[in-house]
Formats: C-alpha cells, sequence, structure tokens
C-alpha cells in the first residue's frame, strides 16, 4: 500500500480553481518564508530530495489532508531537523539554546544564492544496470505499487498504475532510485523510461479511448510482457 | 524488509505553534539564533522566484521554437542542453523534455505525488497546480479538468498526460495561434501563457 499523498485517480476533489492574471507568485508571504526556509534548509547537506519528499509524505493522512501546501512543508521540515539530529526537541520547543551550531558554516549566505539555484542537483547517474527494455516495447508496473526495501517507504510508482499494461515512450538514461536514496540506502542508478499507458488501461470510465497517460518509472517497477 | 524507524509516533513538529505564518516564523528564528540560515539568503530566493525567474522564461523558449525550425528541433530531440544555451538550467530543471502540441495530440503536465514542475522555465508553480484537486483529477479526466479553465479541445485531438514521477520535468510546447505569422519573436512571447505550457491553457487562449 501507498500514502495518502498518492492521490492520482481519487473521486470527490471537486473542481480546480484557476488563479487569476496577475495573481502573485506567493500568495501569503509565509508561503514565501516557508520555501525559502526549506530550500536553505537543504544546503545543510543533511538529507537529499527524495529525503524531503518522504518526510511530507509520512506526515499522518490527517495532518496530510488538513495542512496547506507550505504547512506540509514546514512540518516535513521540522521533522526532518530533528531527525537528522540538526535539532532538539527542546529547540523546537523554544527551550534550546542559542549557542552557535556545529553546521553553522554549511549555512546557504546571500550571495551563494544563485550559484546553488544554478547547479540544480542532477540525478542522472552512471549504471551498472544494464538497461533491460528497448522504446516501443510493452511492459507491466509492478503489483502492489510499494518500495521494496522498507514497508511503507518512499516509492514513486502511483497506485492507480500498478499492475498496468504500457508501452516504452522514452529512455531517460539512468538515475537515482528514490526507493533506494530516500532512506539512506545508496542512490542504485537504474535505468528509467517514460512508459504511457493508454487511459483505457487506467480507469473504469477513460473519457476518451484515444487518451494517454504517460509516468516515468525506473526499471525496477517494470516487467517484460 | 526493513521497517520504518519514524512511523506512527508523534511528530515532532506538532512541538511548532499551529498556526502556520507562526510555525514558520518560529522555526525560521530558531534556525537564524544557530547561524543555520541566513534571512539574508531567504530574501534572495524569495526575490529570485517573485521577480527574476518564472514562465517568461518559458515563453521565450517557446517563441524561438515557433519563428526558429532548426531550435524548435533541437528543442524536442534533448531539450536540457538547449535551454540551458539560454541560461536556463538549475534546480527543478535539470532534466528537461519538451512535449509539442498538435492538432492530433494535446499534452498536460501533473504531479500526482507531489507539485513537479519546471521551475527554471516556468518558476513556482501556482495554487491549483498544487492542490488534490488538480493532482487528483488530471490523470483520469483531462477533459473535465481543461474545461475548468475554460478550455475545449476540438474533436479528434486526443488528451497525452504526463505524470512527472521523476526528475524529467516537461514543459508543453503549444500550438502557434492563428494569425500571428506577421509577429515578431517578442510579440509572440507575449501570447505564450503559464498555462499553456502546462497543457491546461492554449496559447493566446484563456488565462
Amino acid at each position: 500500500m501507498t500514502r495518502v499523498h498518492d492521490m492520482g485517480g481519487r473521486f470527490g476533489d471537486g473542481p480546480v480553481v484557476p488563479d487569476a492574471k496577475g495573481d502573485p507568485v506567493f500568495e501569503k508571504d509565509w508561503h514565501a518564508r516557508a520555501l525559502a526556509v526549506t530550500l536553505a534548509s537543504g544546503a545543510l547537506g543533511k538529507w537529499n530530495i527524495d529525503v524531503s519528499r518522504h518526510a511530507r509524505e509520512r506526515l499522518s493522512p490527517k495532518d496530510y489532508t488538513r495542512f496547506s501546501y507550505y504547512e506540509k512543508w514546514i512540518s516535513g521540515l521540522a521533522d526532518l531537523l530533528v531527525e537528522t539530529g540538526v535539532l532538539t526537541l527542546e529547540d523546537l520547543k523554544g527551550e534550546g539554546g542559542d549557542a552557535p551550531h556545529p553546521l553553522a558554516h554549511k549555512a546557504m549566505t546571500a550571495e551563494a544564492v544563485p550559484s546553488v539555484l544554478a547547479k540544480g542537483g542532477p540525478a542522472d547517474r552512471p549504471s551498472n544496470v544494464a538497461p533491460a527494455f528497448v522504446v516501443g516495447q510493452e511492459v507491466r508496473t509492478t503489483r502492489p505499487a510499494a518500495n521494496r526495501f522498507v514497508d511503507g517507504g518512499h516509492t514513486r510508482l502511483p497506485a492507480y498504475a500498478q499492475g498496468a499494461l504500457g508501452r516504452v515512450l522514452l529512455r531517460h538514461g539512468a538515475h537515482v532510485l528514490p526507493d533506494s536514496n530516500a532512506h539512506g540506502l545508496g542512490e542504485a542508478p537504474e535505468p528509467l523510461y517514460a512508459v504511457v499507458f493508454p487511459a483505457t488501461e487506467l480507469w473504469a470510465d477513460a473519457e476518451s479511448p484515444d487518451d494517454e497517460v504517460v509516468l516515468d518509472l525506473w526499471q525496477s517497477y517494470l516487467e517484460p510482457v | 524488509m526493513r521497517r520504518m524507524p519514524h512511523d506512527d509516533h508523534d511528530h515532532p513538529h506538532a512541538l511548532l505553534p499551529p498556526e502556520p505564518a507562526l510555525r514558520v516564523k518560529a522555526l525560521e528564528t530558531i534556525l537564524t539564533r544557530k547561524g543555520l540560515i541566513d534571512p539574508a539568503a531567504l530574501d534572495e530566493l524569495i526575490d529570485t522566484y517573485e521577480n527574476r525567474i518564472g514562465p517568461k522564461n518559458g515563453a521565450r523558449v517557446v517563441a524561438r521554437a515557433w519563428t526558429d525550425p532548426e531550435f524548435k528541433a533541437a528543442l524536442l530531440a534533448d531539450a536540457t542542453p538547449v535551454v540551458a544555451d539560454l541560461g536556463y538550467y538549475g534546480r527543478q530543471g535539470e532534466h528537461m523534455v519538451v512535449v509539442e502540441n498538435t492538432p492530433e495530440q494535446h499534452n498536460m503536465v501533473v504531479c500526482t505525488l507531489c507539485s513537479c514542475y519546471p521551475w527554471p522555465l516556468l518558476g513556482i508553480p501556482p495554487g491549483w497546480y498544487k492542490s488534490d484537486a488538480y493532482r487528483a483529477r488530471a490523470v483520469r479526466e483531462p477533459r473535465k479538468v481543461l474545461a475548468d479553465f475554460g478550455v475545449t479541445l476540438p474533436k479528434g485531438t486526443s488528451v497525452r498526460v504526463w505524470d512527472s514521477t521523476a526528475e524529467v520535468r516537461y514543459l508543453v510546447l503549444p500550438m502557434r495561434p492563428d494569425g500571428t505569422e506577421g509577429l515578431s519573436e517578442d510579440e509572440l512571447a507575449e501570447l505564450v501563457t503559464r498555462d499553456s505550457m502546462i497543457g491546461t491553457g492554449l496559447a493566446g487562449g484563456p488565462s
């Protein structure tokens, strides 16, 4: 089983409400602050993008549902800071000391911001896992959609696409495997593919028989047909 | 199979103030006092995404593709180095793929698992892109979602929805609007809306 964040295909969410032309990038000042605190904390080097995604996903379903978007970010960040030993529970309660932190030398400076953003964090890696599939080949996704290393762990195969029959559309080279990287088990890079599925394969009542959904899927999510 | 060490416990975040603006402020204050973040760096990050990196970048790429067939061919073949040459590379845009709308096929991008989005070309995603409704519905009923944006596709156009499940980021190359033959690249860029590059709008069309 996956978690509450895995909502693709879910019923009952109501209309999508587009924004208006000229709406600000950040609806509220604290949204901007939450994004910036999260990005700046990443510079401390205590986690990777897969760990941080998983920190948001394992908020309790109750919290995940009631929190707004940036509340999830800030809450996931607080949990990570404690779990990685950067902050203590006393610190979060406002009862910790103000002594300089051993990681303070890693703090992102204003001058470093452009270069940090420009550098990014590419996920492609050399891999000794040979590609098993070619473009055009039929493949089936594993079922159930689940992390195979850690019970309840991070995975990027959505439940709506588990056990589905598709066709390889693009090869992306080898990328870091989130299922491993989110849990400190190494980057374990392996081939990544864009796989196309007919909407009729995924949904009981597809809007049109010609429509399709494409997902980026790692080789270990796929089986030959 | 390992067990999750931090599952099913009280979460540390519950120790912060419940009101979200105060929760952010509290965490920022704690981290600043310990020297772990620099408020000037936060201001710089916010200014970057409020004022410097946004959908104008993607619009320039699209307008160039509309006017320069060689550029367009290179963009569709391997977008990452092509947009990097224009200065559009970096966080959340390390692996770019551009997908072309045609009369036969309309493309639309979503991230059902979180909020993946091509930051160097489009900036920070709008609220609706990160909403449960968009994430839940875009893959199952894209045409009804398009209707929420006032978009109806012609009969005979199929929809291909791209769910960004990895670090590859997708940008839609919308169709060039009819009657724009005489326009310059800069004028064309004005017609390229953010939503047309996500696939929830059409270039020159609504929103």
